[in-house]
């Protein structure tokens, strides 16, 4: 019994030890506030101390999530490099969802087409040979035989 | 192409080609209080409450209406924002007994990084916070330090993009503290 809860107990430690997130896990979800690039890539003295306050967060058990929301509390919604849902931003949400759902539409539009269309009528029969012409095939195709 | 398809195919193209010369103009700075001031005209200075910088509650322009301000954006971790700090604590002490004051914007970082800024440069003045830039936004600042001049009534009556120089006070700011409310 004992030696069950020391396992249960060195495991919840274990667990509670590990980092909920990584520096590279939220670097490439955010922007340098100065230079608008992505985080990940910023040598800028401000991504730097952007860097510092992910870890600063992370040390304290924060989630990915959390980590985000508290660097929109402290740099504003500009670091995050996901778009905002309002304003001009909102088109980059909606347009990709308006374009795959046109390319639906249009795929849809044509399948009901093509399942409409008539059945492919037969090729028209080939022309008959004249005498001669029959005369020569079957000589030449008796001469292939031998 | 068939004509049953042309009109809405073109119309979706005309919209998204709308839409995209929309967000290029957009992406820019807002330009027209340069242009104004260039002009010769003075524009009434955008207010809204923001949290005070190391402080309780909240602070605007319109507090300090009758005042000549001298609002200067900053961030900790710019350069140029902490070169000029010297500069613009001098001037506040030398405005205050004329009825100015230089209020100070901190953007876009943590309250704890602006305040151990303000308390190692040893700045008095007054700051307060607009983290998301909803604010500063309003005036057309891109990049940091800005500085705009706030006349006695709430206008705008010069601004530079950049940081501040002597010369430049003593041009634009030293007029304003001559005029009445």
């Amino acid at each position: 019994m004992r030696v069950l809860l020391a396992l249960v107990l060195v495991l919840g430690l274990t667990a509670a030890a590990e980092p909920k997130t990584t520096l590279p896990d939220v670097e490439d979800e955010v922007m340098c506030v100065e230079c608008r690039t992505g985080l990940n890539v910023s040598t800028a003295p401000v991504a730097d101390q952007e860097r510092a306050f992910i870890r600063e967060k992370i040390a304290q058990g924060l989630t990915k999530q959390q980590v985000k929301d508290a660097l929109v509390e402290a740099y504003g919604p500009d670091v995050l490099a996901t778009p905002e849902a309002k304003g001009f931003d909102l088109s980059a949400w909606i347009i990709p969802g308006a374009l795959v759902a046109a390319f639906a539409a249009g795929v849809a539009l044509l399948a009901r087409r093509w399942r409409r269309a008539p059945a492919a009528t037969p090729a028209p029969d080939a022309p008959e040979l004249d005498p001669a012409d029959a005369r020569r095939l079957d000589a030449d195709l008796a001469a292939f035989d031998r | 192409m068939r004509p049953r398809l042309y009109w809405p195919i073109t119309f979706a193209a005309a919209a998204l080609v709308a839409l995209l010369t929309y967000g290029v103009a957009s992406v820019g700075p807002d330009t027209s209080l340069d242009e104004a001031l260039r002009d010769g005209k003075r524009v009434e200075a955008p207010v809204k409450d923001l949290p005070r910088l190391g402080g309780d509650g909240t602070a605007s322009l319109a507090d300090h209406k009758g005042k000549v301000v001298v609002l200067n954006v900053w961030a900790s971790w710019c350069g140029p924002c902490e070169a000029e700090m010297p500069l613009l604590q001098r001037t506040h002490e030398r405005i205050a007994r004329k009825g100015g004051m230089v209020l100070g914007i901190d953007a876009q970082e943590p309250a704890e990084r602006g305040l151990k800024f303000v308390h190692e440069k040893g700045i008095t003045f007054p700051n307060v916070r607009d983290n998301d830039r909803d604010y500063i936004r309003k005036f057309g600042v891109s990049a940091y330090p800005e500085t705009f001049l706030i006349d006695r009534t709430g206008k705008i009556a010069a601004l530079t993009r950049g940081p501040i120089t002597q010369e430049w006070l003593d041009r634009e700011l030293a007029p304003l503290l001559e005029e009445k409310a």
